[in-house]
């Protein structure tokens, strides 16, 4: 009797825990939901009725067809992909490089250079601005994706080191050991651990990703001409132009959200692990 | 270790940290010393405090100013006070043991809005809070008095998944034999998360709190995505970010003045600088010796 109430309260509480993060979940996701189902409507089932999913009288790919055939969203999209590449690939060779030394090579300076990538994880850097500019023009490179890449690089790479740092200590010194004993120098030392660090890798690229992708003011800043305009910020400025065009505009959205939603979906594990690794030690 | 191995070593890693080093100085620690010392010139001619003087006295530069200032505040408290204990609230139902293999799929779905660009969150809400779809009858977002706190909920809204999955891990890496010590003990899982849980992983919740605040007084992205660089109405959005980015760039018919913007991105990295000591000086100290 006592053993069947019992297993009611937890089967109760254990109901009460779902529906909370269901609500949850539908806060969360309920706005995105709304915009993908209207992303596939006329104009006319995109105002009469917002909620409602497409039918067979409101469903069209029109939006985009429009979104993608508009201006420069193609070229926009390989900006940010370059960009987005470009800097997570610097980033995981800088931060795996720094964090090996540091691990290695402990002394003095070592410390030093890791509390000095710490205090670099909080740095607002967008304070810095007005100087980066004036850099970007006298190297002449305004305007290419190579200024956003090095910003970027100097931005990610200390929360990238850290979270490499933690990696790289976990790694057991036998095989370091047994490296150098068959003669490798320490360059090839670091290649032969480096499979061993690769959860950490896709922690750092992820973690490095998203905000790039997402960021708004060094595209406005630093690349604002119309070759090297990043998908956010084309989309701003598709968003802030008067424009009639709701199902291209939808489209659009769409389009720019679904990379890293996607990947957010697939690596979700190592970009939680990033996020809790690097900012809680 | 004698003298050789130690300048060998030496080598080695400065070999190995240079590349990191070398983006890091150049392309965040230098524009950021630098920014702070052309903040004392008009053109070339160094001028001492004269840009801070005219910042703090001029009538119309020293009031945005302030009221940017204000409203970064609001917009912290209001973030803070909502974005933790949600939360919280959302990190503990998931360690809660109850929903088991559903952990990473609840994890996930409630992450995504964190993915999203500020673009695309602000389009989204303003689109939802329109008097277009008619869900909502009244111009939150024209309004002075409401515009702020909505932007403010449209930020929490999007930035939630992270103090979420920081506290989820902190809650996650506590010994489990200390819990399981306590319902030996007959504590009731509240009494639990309380008394035991939420000391163990204040550390966690002091830095996502002083992490929150760099971020919004830091912040730029979402006021500019919905207001542009004069966020009205009138003036009632401004926050340091984007009063930064109007002095140096300019907007509209003004031109921008880049020593006058040195020297409100200094003011503004002395406050993220003086927040951030007060509160590792203070709170964070004590959260450390109290969890020994």
């Amino acid at each position: 009797m006592t053993q069947k109430k019992s297993r009611f309260q937890v089967r109760s509480k254990n109901l009460s825990v779902h529906l909370s993060l269901i609500f949850f979940v539908i806060l969360a996701i309920g706005p995105i939901f709304i915009i993908l189902i209207n992303s596939f409507k006329t104009m006319d089932g995109i105002f009469t009725g917002p909620l409602k999913l497409p039918n067979s009288e409101t469903f069209t790919l029109d939006g985009f067809k429009r979104a993608v055939a508009q201006g420069n969203f193609v070229r926009n999209y390989a900006n940010s992909t370059i960009i987005t590449i470009g800097s997570t690939l610097f980033t995981v060779i800088c931060s795996c490089l720094a964090a090996y030394g540091i691990t290695e090579y402990t002394t003095k300076l070592s410390k030093m250079i890791a509390g000095l990538f710490t205090i670099g994880i909080m740095l607002p850097v967008t304070l810095g601005t007005i100087v980066i500019i004036r850099m970007m023009n006298k190297l002449n490179i305004l305007n290419t994706h190579l200024s956003l890449i090095l910003v970027y690089v100097g931005i990610s790479v200390p929360l990238g080191v850290i979270l490499m740092v933690t990696n790289f200590r976990a790694i057991s010194n036998e095989l370091k050991e047994a490296a150098r004993i068959d003669g490798a120098n320490e360059f090839r030392t670091f290649l032969i651990v480096l499979p061993l660090v690769m959860p950490g890798v896709a922690a750092v690229a992820a973690i490095t990703m998203l905000p790039v992708w997402n960021d708004l003011w060094f595209p406005l800043i630093l690349t604002a001409g119309p070759k090297t305009q990043t998908l956010t910020l084309g989309i701003q400025q598709f968003v802030g132009t008067y424009n009639n065009d709701w199902q291209a505009l939808l489209a659009g959205l769409v389009l720019s959200a679904i990379p890293l939603i996607l990947l957010f979906t697939i690596f979700s594990k190592q970009f939680i692990k990033g996020l809790s690794d690097g900012y809680g030690k | 270790m004698n003298s050789k191995t130690l300048v060998r070593r030496r080598r080695q890693l400065l070999l190995f940290t240079s590349p990191a080093l070398a983006f890091f100085l150049l392309f965040a620690v230098f524009p950021l010393i630098s920014t702070i010392y052309i903040s004392f010139y008009k053109e070339d001619k160094f001028v001492g405090l004269d840009n801070f003087v005219f910042l703090f006295t001029n009538d119309e530069a020293s009031e945005r100013l302030l009221y940017a200032f204000l409203h970064n505040c609001q917009f912290f408290l209001i973030a803070a006070s909502i974005q933790l204990p949600t939360a919280l609230f959302m990190a503990a139902l998931l360690t809660s043991g109850r929903v088991r293999r559903m952990t990473s799929f609840y994890r996930t779905l409630l992450f995504i809005p964190t993915t999203l660009s500020v673009v695309i969150v602000g389009f989204i809400w303003r689109l939802i809070i329109s008097p277009l779809w008619g869900i909502v009858d009244y111009p939150l977002l024209g309004e002075p008095a409401t515009a702020l706190p909505t932007i403010t909920l449209m930020s929490v809204w999007q930035y939630l998944g992270i103090p979420m999955v920081f506290l989820y891990s902190a809650l996650l890496s506590i010994p489990s034999n200390v819990i399981e010590a306590a319902q030996v003990d007959g504590a009731s899982d509240l009494r639990i998360f309380f008394r035991i849980k939420i000391p163990l992983i204040a550390p966690q919740i002091g830095i996502i709190t002083i992490l929150t605040f760099i971020w919004t007084f830091n912040g730029f992205d979402i006021i500019y995505a919905l207001n542009g660089g004069m966020p009205g109405p009138d003036y009632a959005t401004d926050v340091l970010g984007t009063l930064f980015y109007r002095t140096f760039f300019g907007w509209g018919a003004d031109l921008g003045n880049q020593n006058l913007g040195a020297a409100t991105a200094t003011v503004i990295f002395f406050i993220i600088l003086l927040g951030t000591a007060a509160y590792f000086a203070t709170v964070q100290r004590r959260l450390k010796v109290s969890q020994l």
